[in-house]
């Protein structure tokens, strides 16, 4: 039940002053608002100004920002102009904020207990003698096992689910009217991810709260929210109920965004939504998304459309909203380079396993190995030239580790890793040859990071080039704007820095980087993660594109299963680094199926409206992968019994090159409840 | 926690240890040793030879290294071959002096450090800031000899207020120090308070612009609320290094500002002893400074350790 405005935000336009001295707005007229008991989501990529939006709907302006007109009302008062002191009372105690990343956002020296019983004490709703209880069934609320040990526990003791669950907690504790939501599982693993969107949308229909729900994500959205707000260069262009804006949406912008999100159910590589959002005060006269739009007219360039109102309800800002409809929403169906004949093994990892544990003095003295259970270990993966493999698994699961290991980042504790036709591979880059070093390529997962941001884009692809083939001077520069062209950026680029730069294009000259050595093995470390999904698209179809090219082979690492079943033929699975299971996509993304698979493959949040994941065990903090047994026995769903825990599961032989580690014969794993059908049971089970 | 503090502490004793052997082949490998510096001219042929029986000089460097090493544990220092006295008093007295000026400086220098590092942190680009910033660089940049010698300049021989240098012999009881002591107090003071300003007000920034920070406002909780009890106890933590490293330099004898003021302390000493060429002095000296610069540095990481519940408890996290 909806009833009446509760936040109300007019003709807010919010801005900041650029180096020249203009000012650029971030926000530009919103008008929006929200009634009690109802669930917003406002979406939108980086740079849309849906965090701005959202912290002003609190009153509160990030270092620099300032308001160039409007009003931001909260019960019939507008709190960018209220006092501080006034303003103390309404936050937490009326409105209350769950922030994107809690384990940041509690403070370091402060024990859980006491900073929920702060929040208790300054919304003074109850006597300071019940305090303790009430931060006891508070931590119970959010489904904290051992409420009294959390509290006694300081924030960096929790694991990112529980901090998160802690953040919930305090944002409960004011009693407030309305939950403010700013990207609240970002960063946390699939698994802990769907756990979290649960208890949020049970916490929206049990308190009958106002939430607001930001996020990029529009799976998450779909979740929780009843409603949709589409931000788009600080503009809403879209708002409406959420079944028609995740599934048919009247603006070219919406339905763009729907076709670049990778689906698990389809092999298809994502549509991609070419160009970027003008930055804050470049937009022209006419509509912001002009520039990107396939149905735009010259009226659009000429005068800014407003926000109306739509005959099915809602409001949208275009001029052609009925033709909008023309654009698909769904993939036309480019499938990734065929799989199929691959070429000789190209790599081949035999037991391999990697251990961080650090000798100590008294080891090193006795030549002693370091005791405790390796980080990665049995891991036996053969990869044929120019195919692409897939690992996926959530954090903590040895992916990044293990391309580490074949990078020569880190030796290998036992087993090994045979390369092409010359044999075992030397453990670190130091002992490889120029060859090989060339040959395999790694491109990382933050572009910011991985590019000298002082040097122009030219000396980085010189590096590569100098280096392994000796080019120098106008060859040089030719080679490079080959390849500048090849990865879809033009020679203008040479001379710029990679602040210069947006994410997408800086990763961009991440990958032209890696393929200005040739290399035969790319090794891919969550490159799309740190994108916004139109972008990610795009780079998604140019590794296939370059793959196609090339014939390179990848091994492509991401902790997002649609991506990874985008661009790859064959998948493996990883937990705790132990293999579960590795076999073609196809395979692999259905029946059967490991348990822990399952898990993985129901917890994706798609863009559906209805859709629910399910939820294995709890996101356990789990310090070491277990010394017997199966690495998944303490979370598993399926599990048999005692021989879990004392065994090693056989592997099992599902046909056409699929393995599966598990104790449970194939005929079984293939007769459980299907995912589908799990998603659609209504209410998910927790095990 | 116990498990770790034995554990650095037996760190610490090796290390001054492994000092201690260094400061010995260092003075070891000088020419000359005490017998030449008793002798002087005289050094030559039997006498020396004779000088050397009795001091036990003759004898490899091994054994006189163990015997020092042992002495020193045991406080026996050894004689100074200057005149004839047992160190561990001469020295003891400038010890005794230069704490009493590193604890002056102290008292008087952090307080106003952390007053000013806070200040200027909350008030950041402010005027405040700014004025209070760039008097520190100056603070900073200008050597000790000079601001000493302008403090001289204007307070004691301009004004008249307090005495320009101290005469007090190094073994006068603490009280004939004052009012000597109040100049060279200032000067250090200044010095080191620049330096733990200017760190303690790059972390309240650090701080004061954390998530942590900005969810508490966004909580309700009161401006000052969130300056004493949520961003201080974190924003501090870098200072206990930063002073650290002050009071090992305190320690370890400030000597251009002894030697400006007369002051009898460590460094003033060490500086003597090193015209005297009295070798067994100087390498007692030596010791007590890495001795006091590891103890110093131990107390700050178990202190780092008390305030930051992320080094105290477990690492729950595995990497």
């Amino acid at each position: 039940m909806t009833g009446d405005v509760l936040i109300e935000v007019q003709n807010l336009s919010i801005g900041f002053t650029g180096r020249s001295g203009k000012l650029l707005p971030v926000l530009r007229n919103i008008d929006l608002g929200v009634r009690r008991g109802e669930t917003v989501g406002i979406v939108g990529e980086s740079g849309s100004g849906k965090s701005t939006l959202a912290l002003a709907m609190m009153g509160y302006l990030k270092h620099g920002l300032r308001v160039i007109s409007g009003q931001s009302v909260f019960d019939g008062r507008d709190l960018l102009t209220m006092p501080s002191r006034e303003l103390q009372r309404i936050r937490g105690g009326k409105i209350a904020l769950i922030p994107q990343n809690s384990g940041q956002s509690l403070s370091p020296n402060l024990r859980v207990g006491a900073q929920l019983t702060e929040a208790l004490a300054l919304h003074g709703k109850l006597a300071p003698s019940a305090f303790s209880a009430r931060v006891i069934q508070l931590l119970q609320q959010v489904r904290l096992p051992d409420p009294e040990v959390i509290a006694s526990r300081y924030p960096h003791e929790l694991s990112g689910g529980q901090q998160q669950r802690v953040a919930i907690a305090m944002a409960l504790a004011g009693e407030p009217e309305a939950l403010l939501l700013d990207e609240p599982t970002t960063g946390l693993d699939v698994t802990t991810q769907a756990h979290i969107l649960e208890l949020l949308s049970d916490i929206a229909v049990r308190f009958d709260k106002a939430m607001i729900y930001v996020s990029h994500d529009l799976g998450a959205i779909a979740r929780v929210c009843s409603r949709v707000v589409v931000m788009y260069a600080g503009e809403i262009v879209l708002d409406g109920d959420a079944t028609t804006v995740l599934t048919n949406p009247g603006h070219p912008y919406a339905r763009g965004l729907l076709a670049s999100i990778p689906r698990r159910g389809n092999p298809d590589l994502p549509m991609a939504l070419e160009g970027r959002p003008p930055p804050p005060g470049g937009a022209g006269p006419g509509c912001s998304f002009v520039d990107r739009c396939a149905i735009a007219e010259a009226p659009c360039r000429a005068e800014r459309p407003g926000l109306q109102p739509l005959l099915a309800g809602g409001r949208v800002r275009c001029r052609l909203p009925e033709r909008a409809e023309s654009i698909p929403t769904k993939r036309d169906g480019k499938p990734a380079s065929a799989g199929g004949s691959f070429g000789e093994p190209l790599v081949r990892l035999s037991n391999l396993a990697i251990s961080y544990a650090r000798q100590s003095l008294v080891d090193q003295l006795l030549g002693r190995k370091p005791q405790g259970v390796p980080t990665v270990d049995r891991v036996n993966i053969e990869i044929r030239q120019g195919e692409v493999i897939g690992l996926v698994g959530e954090s903590g699961s040895g992916k990044s580790t293990i391309l580490k290991a074949v990078a020569g980042l880190v030796g290998p504790a036992s087993g090994e890793i045979a390369y092409d036709k010359s044999g075992a591979l030397p453990a670190t880059v130091e002992q490889r040859r120029p060859e090989q070093l060339r040959e395999i390529q790694l491109i990382f997962q933050n572009p910011d990071e991985s590019l000298n941001p002082r040097h122009t884009i030219g000396q980085i692809l010189a590096q590569p080039l100098q280096l392994y083939f000796g080019l120098s001077g106008g060859a040089l520069r030719e080679r490079s704007i080959a390849i500048l062209e090849r990865v879809r950026l033009g020679a203008h680029y040479l001379d710029r820095l990679p602040s210069q730069l947006s994410g997408g294009e800086k990763q961009r000259v991440a990958i032209a980087r890696a393929f200005a050595a040739e290399p035969k093995l790319l090794l891919c470390d969550e490159v799309t993660s740190a994108l916004d999904v139109s972008v990610q698209a795009a780079v998604l179809d140019l590794l296939d594109q370059l793959r196609r090219d090339n014939g390179t082979t990848y091994i492509f690492v991401a902790h997002d299963l649609a991506v990874v079943r985008a661009l790859s033929d064959r998948v493996a699975v990883l937990y705790q680094g132990r293999l579960c299971e590795i076999g073609p996509a196809a395979a692999v993304y259905s029946r059967p199926c490991h348990p822990y698979t399952e898990a993985l493959l129901g917890a994706v949040l798609e863009p559906e409206p209805g859709a629910r994941p399910i939820l294995m065990a709890e996101d356990n903090m789990e310090l070491s992968p277990p010394a017997k047994g199966c690495p998944f026995q303490r979370r598993c769903h399926r599990k048999v019994g005692s021989i879990c825990e004392s065994t090693t599961p056989p592997q099992r032989d599902a046909g056409a090159e699929h393995v599966i580690h598990c104790h449970i014969p194939i005929g079984e794993l293939t007769s459980a409840q299907t995912v589908s059908a799990l998603g659609n049971a209504g209410r998910p089970h927790v095990q | 926690m116990l498990r770790i503090f034995i554990h650095r502490l037996l760190l610490g004793i090796a290390t001054v240890a492994i000092v201690s052997g260094i400061i010995f082949a260092a003075v070891e490998a000088l020419p000359g040793d005490a017998c030449t510096a008793i002798l002087q001219r005289d050094a030559s042929g039997e006498r020396l030879a004779n000088c050397r029986r009795e001091l036990g000089l003759d004898r490899p460097a091994a054994t006189r290294y163990a015997e020092w090493a042992f002495g020193a544990v045991r406080g026996d220092l050894g004689i100074s071959a200057h005149n004839n006295k047992p160190i561990a008093s001469l020295v003891g007295d400038r010890l005794k002096n230069t704490l009493l000026l590193a604890g002056c400086s102290l008292a008087l220098g952090i307080p106003l450090a952390l007053f000013l590092g806070v200040l200027t942190g909350l008030r950041r680009d402010k005027f405040s800031d700014l004025a209070l910033s760039t008097i520190a660089i100056f603070a900073m940049t200008i050597p000790e000899f000079v601001t000493a010698t302008v403090l001289i300049f204007v307070f004691s021989i301009w004004l008249g207020w307090v005495p320009g240098i101290v005469t007090a012999s190094a073994s006068s009881p603490l009280s004939a120090f004052f009012p000597g002591i109040v100049l060279p107090v200032i000067v250090l003071t200044m010095v080191m308070t620049a330096h733990i300003m200017r760190t303690v007000r790059s972390s309240v920034i650090d701080v004061m612009s954390s998530d942590y920070v900005q969810m508490a406002s966004l909580k309700g909780v009161p401006y000052w609320h969130i300056v004493f009890r949520h961003a201080l106890p974190n924003a501090l933590l870098p200072a206990i290094n930063v002073i650290a490293l002050t009071v090992g330099w305190l320690l370890g004898g400030v000597v251009v500002v002894e030697k400006v003021f007369n002051y009898p302390g460590l460094g003033h000493y060490m500086i003597d002893s090193i015209s005297d060429r009295d070798l067994p002095v100087v390498q007692a000296i030596a010791l007590i400074v890495a001795a006091a610069y590891v103890g110093v540095n131990l107390a700050a990481d178990l202190l780092a350790m008390a305030f930051n519940p992320r080094l105290r408890t477990l690492k729950a996290r595995s990497p």
